[in-house]
C-alpha cells in the first residue's frame, strides 16, 4: 500500500488518476480505516487529503453561504458559533454520527462519499440545496450533493476525481431546517429511517420546502410530493397527513436486520411529520 | 462445616472504601489479556468456517507455510484423539474435526511473526468444504425433517423416537396438575420465545501461550477461572494438569462467557508446534460468531389462579438450543421457572436441542431469565385477568423459610417477601404514569454456588496482611476480600493487599462464577484469617508465658482474655510480626473447602417504560432493583451488580439478539447491529439492598451477581404490556415488533 500526503487537490487528483489499483481518499478515516482493518477494502493507494491547505476551515462566503473544508470534523461543525444558527438541521445530522471520539475525526464529505443511503449527514445537505466542488483531471466542477450518490456504496465521481469543498447556500430570511433519524437506541447506531426538512415561510404560510428521506431507497431521496404537500399550507393537520402519505409513498426500502419494509415505510411518514414541525418552528423563529 | 453463625456487628464490613484495583484500571496501567507479551513471541490467527454446516474434505496449508514469517499451522490433526464427553466437545469446538458445525467454527490456525502476516496467511489456506443442510432455530431443529447435527449425541435421558438433535430430556414436578387447574378461577396458557444473547463483555478473549515439546507450559489469559482453563487445555492437548501454569490477567467482563476456553488450546498448540510463545487475540466479530452466547428458548406455560390470587397449578415446557453441542441450560430453566412461588401442583419438561450455532456458554444466571420471562409474563396476565395487584399477588404466593421449593428441597431463610415489601414501599411504585407509559413488576431467583475454594493469608513483617485468592476480580471482589480480612484481623482496610494467585500457587479454585467469589473466597479468607489470628495469639501467649486459651484477638491485638489471665499490655499485629522470625517463623493462615452453605438470592424489579405509539420504541423511564444480599460487604459493588444485571436484562429484552440469515450465517457480528444498551439509553438504576443473613457464611453473605438479570425480561415485558395493551411473547421487543403489535391491536 502506498500512502500519499499531497499538498493540493490537483496533486491528489493526479495521484488518483494515475493509480492502477484500488484507491481511497483519507480524511477522518472513520469509514476507510474501519474497512481497511476488517479486510473489506485494502487500498493500493491511500491518499490523505488532510495536509492540503484550507481543508479544516469553515468559512462564511460573501453571499452569506458557507464553504466547509473536506477535513472539518463533526465536532468542529457542532461547536461553530454561527453555522448551526443558519443550518441547525445540517449540523444536527452530522452530530448524530458516532461517539464523541468519532465526532473528533468524522467528516461530512466523507459521510457523503461513503455512499450509504443511511448517511445521517447527507439528507439535510440535499434539503439545503448544497453542492460540492469536485477537482479532477479536467479541472474543477460543481455538483449538487443530491447527484453524488448513485447507489449503496457508489458515487458519480470518476477516476481521479476528488471532492475539494462543500458549499452550502445562504440561509436567507425566514428559513428553518431539521433532521431526524430513527434508531432503536439513543445513539451509536445507523439510521433505520432518516428525514430532513428545509422550509421557508411567509408569516405562517410555507413558501418553499424540500423533504429528503434516507435509508428507504438505494440512495437518499428528495421527495417532491412531500414538498408539494407542505407548500402553501400552515402545516395544519391536513398538510401533515398529506406529507405523511407522500413520504410513505416514496419509500422503496429493503427488509433487513435493521428494519422491515413495513416498519421503514411507517416510520418515514412519522419522521417527516415530526421533522417538518421542528423546521417550521425554526423558520418562524420559535425554536432554535 | 461448623460455623459460628453470622456475625452481626461490624467495623469495616458495610463501608465503601475505594477499590484497590481502581486507579490502575482508570489510568490504563492495569494489564488485561491483550496487554501481555513475551520476547520472541509470535502472533496467531484463526481461520473460521463461512458455512453453518459443512463437511471438511481437505485443508491445504502449503501456500500459507511458504509465506515468509509463517512459523506454524495447526489443524485438528495437531490435537490428540480419543477424548470423550465434555473434553471432546471442547476440543471439537476449539478446532473442527470432520465437519464445521456453525458459521465461525475454527478450522485451522496460523502463527507468524506479525499479526498482519498471520492474517494474510489465513487467506492462503485452502479448505475444501461440502456444504450440508443446516438448522439454527430450536423448534425447527426438533422437527422430523431437520438436518442431523451429530448422530449419537443424545444421552440416556432422551426417550426413543425423538429427533437426534434432542440430546437431553428432563421432566420433574409434584402434585396433580389436573386437580390444581380445576381449583383455579382463571387458567392462562401461552407460548413464548427468547433469542440468544451474548454476554457482551467489553474485553475480547486474549492469551499468550508458551508450551514446550516436553509438555511443560505457561499460559497468560483473560479468564474467569484459570483452574478451569488449566483443566480444559490440558485435557484437550493431552498434557498433565500441573505441568501447565495458568496466570489470569485483569478481566474486562465475563458474565459467565469466560468460564470456558475458545482460543487458549489453539494458542498452546501453535506454540508447541512453533517452539515459541504465541499470542492470540479475538476480534469483536470472532467473539460474537465463535464464543459462547446463551441459549435461545421456545416455551409453553400454563398457570392457574384463584380469584383471591393463589396460584393453584403451573406447568411449563422448555425447549432450548445451545448450539452444536449438548449443554443448553434447560435444567436450570426448569428448576427455577416457578421457584419464586409456593405451588402444590407443578410440572416441568425440558429439551436440550442442538443446532448449527456456536456452543453456548454460561451467561449470568444461565437459563433462568428465559424461564422467568415466560412464567412471570403469565403471572402478570393472571393478575390482570383477575384484577389483582402484582406485588400483593406475589406476596400471597412467595416462598419463605420452610416452603418446599418447586424443584424439591425446603428453602432455608430467604428474602423474597422482604424484597416485595421494599418494592411496594418504594416511591417508584406509586409514581403516576402518563399516556403511553406502563409499569411492570417481576421477581427472580438464583440459587448461587459454593465451589472448590482455596485461599491463603500471610502476615508481613510490618503487620500488614497479604491475601491470596484464586477467584479473579470481576466486580470489585479485591475490595470485598480486603474488607473481610480487615474485619477478621481488626486492622485497617488499607493494610490488606489482595492478590489473585496463579494455578501454581494455590489449590484448585473454581472460577468467579455462580455468584460464588464473595461468598466462597470470602469464607475461606475469614477462616484463614482466624487460623492466622490463633497463631498470633499463640505467639503472644508464649511471650507472656500463659496458655494460648487465655489470649483473645481483638482490634488487631492479642490481649489477655480476662483478669485471671494476667496483666499484660496488648501486643499489636505489627509487634508480633516484627519478631515472628525469631518466635517460630512466618505466620500465615490457609483454608480450603467446597462450602455448601451458599444461600440463594431473590430479587424484585419494578420498571416504568414509555412506548412511542408511532414507532414502537421503548424508553426505560425508571428502574428499581430490590435484592437480598444477605450481608453487603461493600454496598457500592453490590449496587453495581444489581445495576449491571438490570442493564444486561434491558439489552436482552429490547434489542439484543443473534440474527441468522437463510444461509445460516450470523447477520450481526458487530456491536453496531448487536445492540447492547448505551449509557444514554438508561435511567439511573435505583437500588435497595435487602439483608436477610445467610446462615452458611460467617458474615451472612449471599452471592448477588446473577439474580439481577432474572427479573428484567418479564418486568420490562409486563411494563410494555401495561403501556400498549398487548402481550409481547417474543423477545427482543424491537421497535418493528412492537409497532406491528400496536397496529394489529388498532
Amino acid at each position: 500500500m502506498q500512502y500519499h500526503t499531497p499538498p493540493s487537490f490537483e496533486e491528489a487528483s493526479r495521484i488518483a488518476a494515475s493509480a492502477s489499483g484500488t484507491t481511497r481518499f483519507l480524511a477522518g478515516g472513520t469509514d476507510v480505516l474501519v474497512q481497511l482493518r476488517s479486510d473489506l477494502v485494502t487500498p493500493d493507494d491511500l491518499i490523505d487529503v488532510k495536509h492540503i491547505p484550507g481543508v479544516k476551515e469553515i468559512a462564511r462566503q460573501e453571499d452569506g453561504g458557507w464553504r466547509i473544508g473536506v477535513a472539518v470534523a463533526g465536532a468542529e461543525m457542532t461547536e461553530h458559533p454561527d453555522l448551526g444558527r443558519d443550518w441547525p438541521g445540517i449540523v444536527e445530522g452530522m452530530d448524530l454520527i458516532g461517539s464523541t471520539q468519532i465526532q473528533g475525526r468524522a467528516t461530512l464529505v466523507g459521510n457523503l462519499c461513503n455512499g450509504s443511503p443511511a448517511a445521517d449527514g447527507v439528507p439535510a445537505l440535499v434539503a439545503a440545496g448544497a453542492s460540492v466542488t469536485v477537482t479532477g483531471p479536467n479541472g474543477a466542477r460543481d455538483v449538487a450533493v443530491a447527484d453524488i450518490p448513485t447507489g449503496p456504496g457508489k458515487t458519480c465521481l470518476e477516476k481521479g476525481e476528488v471532492i475539494s469543498a462543500l458549499n452550502i447556500p445562504a440561509r436567507g430570511e425566514n428559513g428553518g431546517d431539521a433532521y431526524l433519524r430513527f434508531i432503536p437506541r439513543t445513539e451509536m447506531d445507523i439510521a433505520v429511517v432518516g428525514c430532513a426538512v428545509n422550509l421557508r415561510v411567509d408569516g405562517d404560510t410555507i413558501t418553499e420546502a424540500r423533504v429528503v428521506l434516507g435509508a428507504v431507497a438505494p440512495t437518499i431521496r428528495a421527495v417532491q410530493a412531500c414538498a408539494d404537500a407542505l407548500i402553501g399550507t400552515t402545516l395544519d393537520d391536513a398538510a401533515l397527513e398529506a406529507l405523511d402519505k407522500a413520504a410513505r409513498a416514496a419509500c422503496e426500502p429493503i427488509d433487513d436486520k435493521r428494519g422491515t419494509v413495513e416498519f421503514r415505510t411507517d416510520v418515514a411518514g412519522v419522521l417527516a411529520r415530526r421533522a417538518a414541525k421542528i423546521a417550521y418552528a425554526r423558520a418562524k423563529g420559535e425554536q432554535s | 462445616m461448623a460455623l459460628d453463625g453470622p456475625k452481626q456487628d461490624f467495623k469495616y464490613i458495610g463501608t465503601r472504601p475505594e477499590r484497590p484495583d481502581g486507579w490502575d484500571k482508570v489510568t490504563g496501567k492495569a494489564r488485561f489479556g491483550a496487554d501481555f507479551s513475551m520476547p520472541g513471541m509470535l502472533h496467531g490467527a484463526i481461520l473460521r468456517s463461512p458455512h453453518a454446516h459443512a463437511k471438511i474434505i481437505k485443508i491445504d496449508a502449503t501456500k500459507a507455510l511458504a509465506l515468509k514469517g509463517v512459523k506454524a499451522v495447526v489443524t485438528r490433526a495437531d490435537f490428540p484423539e480419543g477424548l470423550e464427553g465434555e473434553d471432546w466437545n471442547i476440543q471439537e469446538n476449539v478446532m473442527a474435526g470432520e465437519k464445521a458445525l456453525y458459521d465461525g467454527h475454527a478450522v485451522a490456525a496460523v502463527a507468524a511473526t506479525s499479526q498482519l502476516i498471520a492474517r494474510d496467511a489465513l487467506k492462503l489456506i485452502e479448505v475444501e468444504y461440502e456444504v450440508l443442510p443446516h438448522v439454527t432455530d430450536v423448534d425447527k431443529a426438533m422437527a422430523e425433517d431437520a438436518p442431523v447435527i451429530r448422530e449419537g449425541a443424545a444421552d440416556y435421558s432422551v426417550p426413543e423416537g425423538m429427533h437426534p438433535n434432542v440430546v437431553r430430556y428432563m421432566e420433574s414436578g409434584r402434585g396433580d396438575l389436573e386437580k390444581g387447574f380445576a381449583e383455579a378461577d382463571l387458567v392462562i396458557e401461552e407460548s413464548f420465545t427468547t433469542e440468544a444473547a451474548h454476554q457482551g463483555y467489553i474485553e475480547p478473549h486474549a492469551c499468550v501461550a508458551n508450551l514446550g515439546a516436553d509438555g511443560k507450559g505457561d499460559l497468560w489469559c483473560c479468564t474467569q477461572g484459570h483452574w478451569f482453563v488449566r483443566q480444559m487445555c490440558t485435557a484437550v492437548l493431552g498434557l498433565e494438569a500441573t505441568q501447565l501454569r495458568v496466570t489470569p490477567s485483569e478481566i474486562g467482563g465475563g458474565f459467565g462467557g469466560k468460564t470456558t476456553v475458545f482460543i487458549d488450546p489453539v494458542a498452546l498448540a501453535l506454540s508447541r508446534k512453533a517452539g515459541r510463545p504465541v499470542k492470540l487475540v479475538m476480534s469483536r466479530s470472532e467473539v460474537l460468531r465463535a464464543t459462547g452466547p446463551t441459549a435461545s428458548a421456545s416455551m409453553d406455560i400454563k398457570m392457574g389462579m384463584t380469584k383471591e390470587g393463589k396460584i393453584t397449578a403451573a406447568s411449563g415446557t422448555f425447549r432450548m438450543q445451545g448450539g452444536a453441542f449438548p449443554g443448553a441450560p434447560v435444567d436450570v430453566t426448569t428448576m427455577l421457572a416457578f421457584a419464586n412461588y409456593d405451588i402444590e401442583h407443578v410440572h416441568h419438561v425440558g429439551y436440550d436441542v442442538m443446532t448449527n450455532r456456536p456452543k453456548q456458554a454460561a451467561y449470568r444466571a444461565p437459563g433462568a431469565p428465559m424461564g422467568a420471562f415466560a412464567t412471570e409474563s403469565v403471572l402478570d396476565e393472571l393478575c390482570r385477568g383477575l384484577g389483582l395487584d402484582p406485588i400483593e399477588t406475589r406476596l400471597k404466593n412467595a416462598v419463605k423459610e420452610g416452603t418446599p421449593a418447586t424443584f424439591g428441597p425446603k428453602f432455608p431463610p430467604v428474602g423474597l417477601i422482604e424484597t416485595l415489601e421494599e418494592a411496594r414501599a418504594h416511591p417508584n411504585y406509586s409514581v403516576k404514569l402518563g399516556p403511553n407509559q406502563g409499569r411492570g413488576v417481576a421477581s427472580g431467583y438464583w440459587m448461587n454456588w459454593g465451589g472448590e475454594t482455596s485461599a491463603s493469608v500471610a502476615i508481613g513483617d510490618d503487620g500488614s496482611v497479604q491475601v491470596s485468592i484464586g477467584t479473579v476480580d470481576i466486580g470489585g471482589s479485591r475490595a470485598s476480600m480486603a474488607l473481610m480480612a480487615a474485619e477478621a484481623f481488626g486492622i485497617p482496610y488499607e493494610n490488606v493487599r489482595v492478590s489473585i494467585a496463579d494455578t501454581g500457587s494455590l489449590g484448585i479454585n473454581e472460577p468467579t462464577h455462580g455468584s460464588r467469589a464473595t461468598f466462597a473466597s470470602g469464607l475461606a479468607i475469614i477462616e484463614a484469617s482466624r487460623e492466622a489470628t490463633r497463631k498470633l495469639c499463640q505467639r503472644a501467649a508464649d511471650k507472656w508465658g500463659i496458655d494460648a486459651d487465655a489470649v483473645t484477638w481483638e482490634d488487631g491485638c492479642a490481649k489477655p482474655s480476662g483478669p485471671n489471665a494476667g496483666e499484660f499490655d496488648p501486643l499489636t499485629i505489627a509487634e508480633i510480626a516484627a519478631e515472628m522470625g525469631s518466635t517460630g517463623g512466618p505466620i500465615s493462615g490457609h483454608h480450603e473447602s467446597t462450602p455448601d452453605g451458599f444461600g440463594g438470592s431473590f430479587g424484585t424489579h419494578v420498571v416504568d417504560v414509555e412506548v412511542d405509539p408511532e414507532t414502537g420504541r421503548t424508553t426505560i423511564l425508571r428502574y428499581l432493583v430490590v435484592q437480598d444480599a444477605g450481608k453487603a460487604i461493600h454496598p457500592a459493588y453490590v449496587e453495581g451488580q444489581f445495576q449491571g444485571g438490570a442493564v444486561q436484562g434491558i439489552g436482552w429484552t429490547l434489542n439484543e439478539e443473534y440474527i441468522y440469515g437463510e444461509d445460516g450465517r450470523l447477520q450481526n457480528p458487530i456491536f453496531l447491529d448487536y445492540r447492547v444498551p448505551v449509557a444514554s439509553d438508561l435511567p439511573m438504576i435505583d437500588t435497595v439492598i435487602v439483608e436477610v443473613p445467610n446462615p452458611g457464611h460467617p458474615y451472612g453473605v449471599r452471592g448477588v451477581g446473577e439474580t439481577g438479570i432474572t427479573p428484567p425480561l418479564p418486568a420490562i415485558a409486563n411494563a410494555v404490556r401495561d403501556a400498549i395493551g398487548v402481550r409481547m411473547k417474543k423477545l427482543p421487543l424491537t421497535p418493528p415488533r412492537v409497532l406491528a403489535a400496536i397496529k394489529a391491536r388498532d
